[in-house]
């Protein structure tokens, strides 16, 4: 076929395309990951049942604030990633801001703590549970962010499926910490973090076979 | 440089509020451009024009479908070379070759040359076209290849106006796919 062909087809009546598409798309994903995650998280688990205490709304504060920075940062690099050549103008490396405050702050309350404390702080009750169910309720919302990176065009596949799978563990932490009970800084620095980070590497294998176009 | 810079961000400009005649412009100057690109790339590994021009049409395609992901505050030009550069890459890994031979540079060289020396692509559109289901089959002869309007089209593919919008964007896409899988075998 002749390139020529090809154009003449290409532009009989195209259509005015909306410039605003790609932003609205994120922010749809995002709401439907959030709505999939929550209920994912409490028609499986149920809230936590001392949800209106004190301490129970002060670590949930706590651990809301650590997954919105982390979402939060990820969508404002993932919406650059996305776009031909937005790799090339960003350094994503502001994103480890959170996971280096939450870890910092586990350092100070582990230090304030009698050293016989520390077992029960760093892997709390339900440390098995928290690391299975933040990579499996990161499952919907990360299908959902790669099918809003897939209506764009990224151009390095990794690593936008890194910051979408990012994403997902970040908004899936926020939906799982509605029920989990385990209220220390360590295991939020240990757990939290650490599952995150594992559905950033899963999304950085499965990005290039997902996102491809 | 920087004029064909203008230019062509103000041909994208009056392209994505549906200007067909800068739509046209535009993929005509860019595929003189990517001619150039692909043919020097693909002379270093031995490959015919033939597959550059393959290239050349799937970007062209790319460049259309994806038009929606240009930010009109940046430039243009690396936006197109991003383009481009991703599927060379992407051929060349899915043809098995080898990606070091190839010097794939980080300079917008991709704008700095023309060739209007079109030759044939290695597949043909109106076979692909067969392969696509119906309503996206009637909505893009309709509309692309006969020129009719939307409210037309939407008549004799017994579809609604924006049934006939949809079909045409999928089934351009599927096109798209249909080239990339006939030229990476």
């Amino acid at each position: 076929m002749k390139t020529d062909d090809l154009i003449t087809l290409l532009s009989t009546n195209p259509e005015p395309v909306d410039r605003k598409a790609v932003a609205r798309t994120f922010w749809v994903a995002f709401a439907a990951g959030l709505i999939a995650a929550i209920g994912l998280a409490l028609g499986g688990l149920g809230f936590r049942t001392d949800f209106m205490t004190t301490r129970a709304l002060a670590f949930l504060a706590v651990k809301f604030t650590f997954a919105i920075g982390i979402v939060g940062l990820a969508m404002v690099y993932l919406a650059r990633l996305a776009r031909p050549g937005g790799e090339q103008r960003i350094s994503p490396i502001l994103v480890v801001l959170p996971f280096l405050v939450i870890v910092a702050l586990a350092a100070v309350s582990l230090g304030a703590a009698p050293r016989s404390y520390w077992d029960k702080m760093i892997i709390g009750e339900e440390w098995l549970e928290c690391l299975l169910s933040i990579p499996i309720i990161a499952i919907v919302p990360f299908a959902i962010s790669i099918w809003a990176v897939r209506q764009a065009a990224p151009t390095n596949l990794a690593r936008a499926g890194a910051f979408a799978g990012l994403i997902a563990g970040g908004i899936s932490a926020m939906a799982y910490a509605l029920h989990c009970t385990d209220d220390s800084l360590p295991f939020i620095a240990v757990w939290y973090s650490g599952t995150i980070v594992l559905c950033t590497l899963a999304g950085a294998l499965l990005g290039p076979r997902l996102l491809r176009w | 440089m920087t004029t064909s810079e203008t230019e062509l961000k103000a041909l994208m400009l009056a392209s994505l509020e549906g200007n067909a005649l800068s739509h046209r412009a535009l993929l005509e100057r860019l595929s003189l451009r990517l001619r150039a690109y692909y043919k020097a790339k693909l002379a270093v590994l031995g490959r015919g024009t033939a597959e550059a021009e393959d290239l050349v049409q799937e970007t062209v395609l790319a460049i259309h479908l994806k038009r929606h992901t240009y930010d009109p505050q940046e430039l243009l030009t690396p936006w197109v070379y991003a383009i481009a550069r991703y599927k060379l890459i992407d051929f060349l890994r899915h043809n098995r070759m080898s990606l070091t031979a190839v010097p794939i540079d980080e300079a917008c060289d991709v704008m700095a040359v023309d060739d209007s020396a079109s030759a044939e692509s290695t597949f043909d559109l109106r076979q692909l076209m067969k392969r696509l289901p119906e309503g996206m089959q009637c909505a893009i002869e309709a509309v692309k290849l006969d020129g009719l309007s939307v409210a037309e089209a939407a008549t004799r593919c017994g579809l609604s106006e924006s049934g006939v919008k949809v079909n045409i964007h999928r089934g351009l896409k599927t096109l798209a796919k249909l080239i990339s899988q006939e030229t990476r075998k």
